[in-house]
C-alpha cells in the first residue's frame, strides 16, 4: 500500500471554457503532470490552476467550498457523468485513485436550462433557492416554538424525513436527468415535510406551490429515468418522487 | 478606546430579563424605517436575518457562495447542546454554564455565557418546529449524547449532520422572508470595506463576484456574521472559501479584534497525507462517545493495530483522565495526541496520528447500530483514506479548527465601532481560550434568533441616526479604496499563485504559532510573516481581469488580509505570557505537560486597536471578573 501512494500519474484533461454566460463555450485539452492517487479531485484541478496562473493564464473556473460533501458547492460532469464515476458521492470526495497514468478525463458544467453557465464550470443554481422561496419551510417566527418534545415524531418519520432531508442542494439530480428535471430536489423537501407533524400545516399548499415553482424556473418533467437516485450523493430515492406526486394530487384534489 | 462590556447590574441569572426590560424598544410601524446590512448567511447570519425581517425590519443579506444555505456552518456534524436535562441526569442553565466557563479555562464573559446557557433550550424548541429532523427515540420524544468536557448528556443531534440541518432550518426561515419581499438577497457578494459614517457603522462596500461590480449599500446596522480565521493556518478544517476579510477590514475601520490567539486545534481530523492537501477533514468529537483513543506502549512499533495486543497498547486518555476519558475537552485531547507523537509513539506511514478505534462498541452494540449513529462519517473516513473503518481504526491528527478569538463585542454584541455588531463564531465572546463541543452552533443560532433582535432594538431605539446615502463622501473612498487594492493585486503580474503564497504562511503559523508555541517560534513567525507579505505584493500572480468571474482574484485578496492577520495573531500569542485553552506556551506548563494559566496578570480579554499602516496595534485589556464562578485549575482527571 506504501508503494500506491509514491506513484503519480499524468492526465489528459478536456475541460468546458466559456468566458461567460453570452459566450460560446469548447473543451479545451490540458496536460496534467504529477498527480498523485491521494489527491482529490478537486485537488487535481487545484494543480491544473496553479500552473495556469503561474504561467499567466487564467484558471479554470468551478465552483467548491466545503471539501468533505456536505456543502453543495461543487458539481462538474466528469465524463458524462454528474459529479464523477463514484456512487453516493459528490466531486469533491471522488479521489484520483480512481483513475490510472494515462486517462483522459472529460470536465463538463453541470448542464440544464434551469442552471445557466456562469462562467468555465461554474453554472447558477439559484432556481433552486426560489423554488425553496415559495414553500420549502415550516412558517414558525423565532419565540413562536413550543416546548421540544411536546411535539412528538415516531422514531420511523423522523428517520425517513431525515433521509429527505440530507439533499445538499447540488443538483446532480438535474444535471443527470435527461429532462432536466428538478423532481428529486423537490420531493426531498416537500417529502422532509409531510412526514413531519410540523409539516402538515401547510401541507397542501407547499406541495401545490413547490410545484408551481419549479415548472417557472423551467425544469422538465418526470419520465422515471432514475437517473438522479443513481446520481445523488446523498442516495435520496426516487421514492420521494412517488410521494411528491401523492403530495400533489392530493393537495389538487382536495383544493377549492 | 474604551471597552465597556455593558455587562447589567445584579444576579447573573435575572441580568438579561432586566436588560431586556431596559432597553428601548423600536414600536412595530418604526421598524420598518430601519434597514439592517447583514454579511453572511452560517447559522448566526440566517437566524438574525429570518429573526430581524420577521419583526418588521427591512433586511439585506450578502453571502459569497452561490447561495445561503452553503455557509460553512453546514458542515458542523456533531451537535448542539442544550440545558434542556430532558435524560435526567442532572443537567441544568447552570451547569451548562458552569462547563462553558470551564471549558473555556476561565477566560470568557461570565454574563455572556449565562446568557447562552439561558436561550439554549428555546434554539432546540425552535429548531424542532422548523422540521429540523433531529434524532429521536422510538416513543417520538429527542435523542441526546454525550459530548467532551460534560458529564451530562445534553447533545441534540441530525446524524452527523447536525449543522446541515440546523442550517437548512435557518436558511428556510431565511428564504420564508426573502419570499415575502422583507429581505433582499444578494449572493456571491464579498463584503470589501465597513463604512463608517461620524463614528457609526452605515453602509457596506461588496464586490459582485460574478461581474466584479463594486456596490455600495447603506443601512442604520451592520452585521457581521462571517465565520471565523482558521484558513489563516492554510490547512484546516474550514471551507475554502472561509476568511478574515471581513472582519479585518472591520479592524481598520476601529472594530478591536480580541484574542486573535485563541484558535481551537481540534483533536480528531483524517490526518494530512501529501503537500497537494487543500483542506484537513474534521471526524467528529461524537466518535469519542464510542471510540477508544490509543497508541501502541513501545515506541516505533511497528506491528498493525490488530496484532498489537490489548496489554501493549496505551489508551492515554482513559489512564490520565479517568473522570473524562476520551471525552476530555479539545484541547486537552490535542495536546495529549501530540505529547504521544512526540515521544515516537505516532502511528500510520508518517508517524503523525493516533488511533480512534471502534472495535470495543462494534462488539458491543454491533455493526449496525454503530453505522445508524456515525455512517456517514464512517464514509467521509473511507473514501478519502480508502481505509474501512468498520474494520481497521481510524487514525486521527489534531487539525485548526475553530476561532474562539475575533471581534471584540460588548453584551449587546456590539462591537467598538457603534452600529457594528458581530455574532456567531467571527466574535469572541462566549467560549474563552477553548470551545467545548456542540457549542458553536447553540451560539451561533443564540446570537441570531435571540439575542441581536433584542439588542439591536436597544441600540436603534436609542440613537439618533441622520439619514445617509450611498452619495456620502465615506462610501466613495471606502469602494476608492477597494477599487485602488483591486488594481494593484492585478497590475503586481508575478510569478508565484495566491494558494501558493497562503501555503507558505500557513507552515509558518502551524510551525510556530501552532499546538505549541514559544518567545522564540513566535519572534520567528512575526520576523517571517511580513517577508511573505513582500513578496506576495511584489510577486503574485492574479491572472484574468475584475470584470469577470475570477476566483483568483478572490482568493488573492482573501490572501492578503490572512498576511496581516497572521502576525497580529502571533503579537496576541507573544503577549499573553500563559498557557489556557487552546494557547499553549512551552514556557508554561506543569510538570505533566498541562497548561499552566497566569490568572493574576492574565484574567483578562485583549482587544487590539488598528493605529494605520506600519503602525504597532495597541493591546487594551478588559478585565474578566468571576462573580459566580470560583476560577480553579482545570482538571478532568
Amino acid at each position: 500500500m506504501a508503494d500506491k501512494n509514491e506513484q503519480t500519474m499524468n492526465l489528459t484533461l478536456k475541460v468546458w471554457r466559456q468566458k461567460g454566460p453570452q459566450e460560446p463555450g469548447r473543451l479545451v485539452e490540458y496536460k496534467v503532470t504529477g498527480v498523485s492517487p491521494d489527491m482529490s479531485f478537486l485537488e487535481m484541478l487545484d494543480v491544473l490552476n496553479e500552473q495556469l496562473v503561474s504561467r499567466g493564464e487564467d484558471a479554470v473556473a468551478f465552483d467548491h467550498d466545503c471539501r468533505e460533501g456536505i456543502c453543495g458547492m461543487c458539481s462538474l460532469m466528469i465524463d458524462g457523468r454528474a459529479h464523477g464515476p463514484d456512487s453516493a458521492a459528490t466531486t469533491c470526495q471522488l479521489h484520483m485513485r480512481r483513475y490510472k497514468d494515462g486517462d483522459t478525463v472529460v470536465i463538463e458544467p453541470f448542464r440544464a436550462k434551469g442552471f445557466p453557465v456562469v462562467k468555465d464550470l461554474v453554472v447558477d443554481r439559484s432556481a433552486f433557492d426560489r423554488i425553496m422561496m415559495a414553500g420549502g419551510f415550516v412558517s414558525v417566527g423565532t419565540g413562536a416554538a413550543c416546548d421540544a418534545n411536546s411535539i412528538l415524531v415516531p422514531k420511523e418519520k423522523a428517520d425517513k424525513a431525515m433521509d429527505a432531508a440530507a439533499c445538499i442542494g447540488c443538483g446532480a439530480c438535474v444535471a443527470a436527468c435527461p429532462n432536466a428535471a428538478a423532481m428529486l430536489f423537490v420531493a426531498a423537501k416537500v417529502s422532509q415535510y409531510a412526514l413531519l407533524p410540523q409539516g402538515q400545516a401547510e401541507r397542501d399548499r407547499r406541495a401545490l406551490a413547490m410545484r408551481k415553482a419549479m415548472d417557472a424556473e423551467g425544469f422538465g418533467h418526470c419520465t422515471n429515468e432514475y437517473e438522479c437516485e443513481a446520481a445523488c450523493p446523498k442516495e435520496i430515492k426516487v421514492s420521494n418522487i412517488a410521494r411528491l406526486n401523492r403530495e400533489f394530487l392530493r393537495a389538487a384534489v382536495s383544493a377549492d | 478606546m474604551k471597552l465597556e462590556s455593558k455587562v447589567p447590574s445584579g444576579p447573573i441569572a435575572q441580568k438579561w430579563d432586566k436588560h431586556r426590560f431596559d432597553m428601548k424598544l423600536v414600536n412595530p410601524a418604526n421598524k420598518r424605517k430601519f434597514k439592517v446590512l447583514v454579511v453572511g448567511t452560517g447559522l448566526a447570519g440566517s437566524s438574525a436575518a429570518a429573526s430581524l425581517a420577521e419583526l418588521g425590519y427591512q433586511v439585506e443579506v450578502f453571502c459569497v457562495q452561490d447561495s445561503p444555505r452553503r455557509a460553512h456552518s453546514i458542515a458542523a456534524q456533531g451537535g448542539i447542546n442544550a440545558a434542556k436535562n430532558y435524560p435526567n441526569d442532572g443537567d441544568s442553565v447552570w451547569r451548562l454554564f458552569y462547563d462553558t466557563v470551564k471549558g473555556g479555562d476561565f477566560r470568557s464573559r461570565e454574563a455572556n455565557v449565562y446568557r447562552l446557557a439561558q436561550v439554549s433550550n428555546s434554539i432546540i424548541d425552535q429548531c424542532a418546529a422548523q422540521g429540523v429532523p433531529f434524532a429521536r427515540e422510538y416513543g417520538g420524544t429527542l435523542s441526546n449524547r454525550s459530548f467532551g468536557g460534560a458529564q451530562v448528556s445534553r447533545t441534540f443531534y441530525a446524524r452527523g449532520q447536525t449543522g446541515q440541518q440546523l442550517l437548512l432550518g435557518a436558511y428556510s426561515a431565511l428564504m420564508r422572508q426573502v419570499g415575502a419581499g422583507t429581505v433582499k438577497m444578494h449572493v456571491r457578494r464579498e463584503m470589501l470595506d465597513l463604512v463608517v459614517v461620524d463614528g457609526a457603522a452605515r453602509g457596506v462596500v461588496v464586490r459582485d463576484l460574478t461581474t466584479g461590480a463594486l456596490e455600495r449599500h447603506a443601512g442604520d446596522a451592520v452585521l457581521l456574521c462571517t465565520g471565523g480565521y482558521g484558513n489563516v493556518f492554510y490547512l484546516s478544517t474550514n471551507a475554502n472559501a472561509s476568511n478574515v476579510t471581513a472582519a479585518w477590514r472591520a479592524y481598520k475601520r476601529g472594530a478591536a479584534f480580541a484574542n486573535p490567539c485563541f484558535t481551537q486545534i481540534h483533536p480528531t481530523c483524517i490526518p494530512v497525507s501529501g503537500d497537494h492537501q487543500s483542506k484537513l477533514t474534521l471526524m467528529s468529537e461524537s466518535l469519542r462517545n464510542d471510540g477508544r483513543v490509543w497508541v501502541p506502549k513501545t515506541k516505533g512499533d511497528p506491528r498493525p493495530a490488530p496484532q498489537i495486543p490489548e496489554d501493549e497498547r496505551d489508551y492515554y486518555l482513559e489512564r490520565k483522565y479517568p473522570a473524562f476519558g476520551n471525552l476530555v475537552p479539545r484541547d486537552i485531547a490535542s495536546r495529549a495526541a501530540k505529547q504521544m507523537i512526540d515521544d515516537g509513539r505516532g502511528v500510520g506511514k508518517t508517524g503523525l496520528s493516533v488511533y480512534l478505534d471502534f472495535a470495543d462498541a462494534i462488539k458491543r452494540v454491533g455493526e449496525d447500530k454503530v453505522r445508524e449513529k456515525y455512517g456517514n462519517l464512517f464514509d467521509m473516513y473511507h473514501h478519502i483514506t480508502d481505509e474501512n473503518p468498520y474494520h481497521t481504526p481510524m487514525r486521527i491528527y489534531p487539525a485548526v479548527h475553530y476561532a474562539m478569538g475575533g471581534l471584540w463585542v460588548d453584551y449587546n454584541l456590539m462591537t467598538t465601532i457603534p452600529g457594528l455588531f458581530c455574532l456567531g463564531e467571527a466574535n469572541f465572546s462566549d467560549h474563552g481560550a477553548n470551545r467545548l463541543g456542540a457549542s458553536a452552533l447553540m451560539q451561533g443560532l443564540a446570537d441570531g434568533y435571540f439575542v441581536i433582535p433584542y439588542t439591536i432594538g436597544g441600540y436603534l431605539g436609542a440613537t439618533k441616526l441622520p439619514k445617509v446615502t450611498t452619495d456620502h463622501d465615506a462610501f466613495k473612498e471606502a469602494e476608492a479604496s477597494s477599487w485602488e487594492r483591486t488594481k494593484r493585486l492585478l497590475a503586481i503580474k508575478g510569478r508565484r499563485t495566491p494558494q501558493d503564497l497562503h501555503r507558505e504562511l500557513g507552515k509558518v503559523m502551524w510551525n510556530d504559532v501552532g499546538m505549541a508555541r514559544s518567545a522564540a517560534s513566535l519572534g520567528d513567525a512575526i520576523r517571517k510573516i511580513p517577508e511573505i507579505r513582500a513578496e506576495f505584493w511584489k510577486n503574485v500572480s492574479v491572472t484574468a481581469s475584475n470584470e469577470e468571474f475570477n476566483q483568483t482574484l478572490e482568493r488573492a485578496g482573501r490572501v492578503a488580509d490572512f498576511l496581516e492577520f497572521g502576525e497580529l495573531l502571533a503579537k496576541d500569542a507573544l503577549a499573553r505570557e500563559e498557557s489556557c485553552g487552546g494557547h499553549f506556551r512551552v514556557e508554561h506548563q506543569t510538570a505533566d505537560g498541562e497548561a499552566e494559566r497566569d490568572d493574576e496578570k492574565f484574567t483578562h480579554v485583549a482587544a487590539w486597536e488598528y493605529k494605520g499602516e506600519g503602525k504597532e496595534p495597541v493591546r487594551h485589556q478588559e478585565p474578566l471578573v468571576y462573580e459566580n464562578i470560583h476560577v480553579a485549575t482545570r482538571s478532568y482527571a
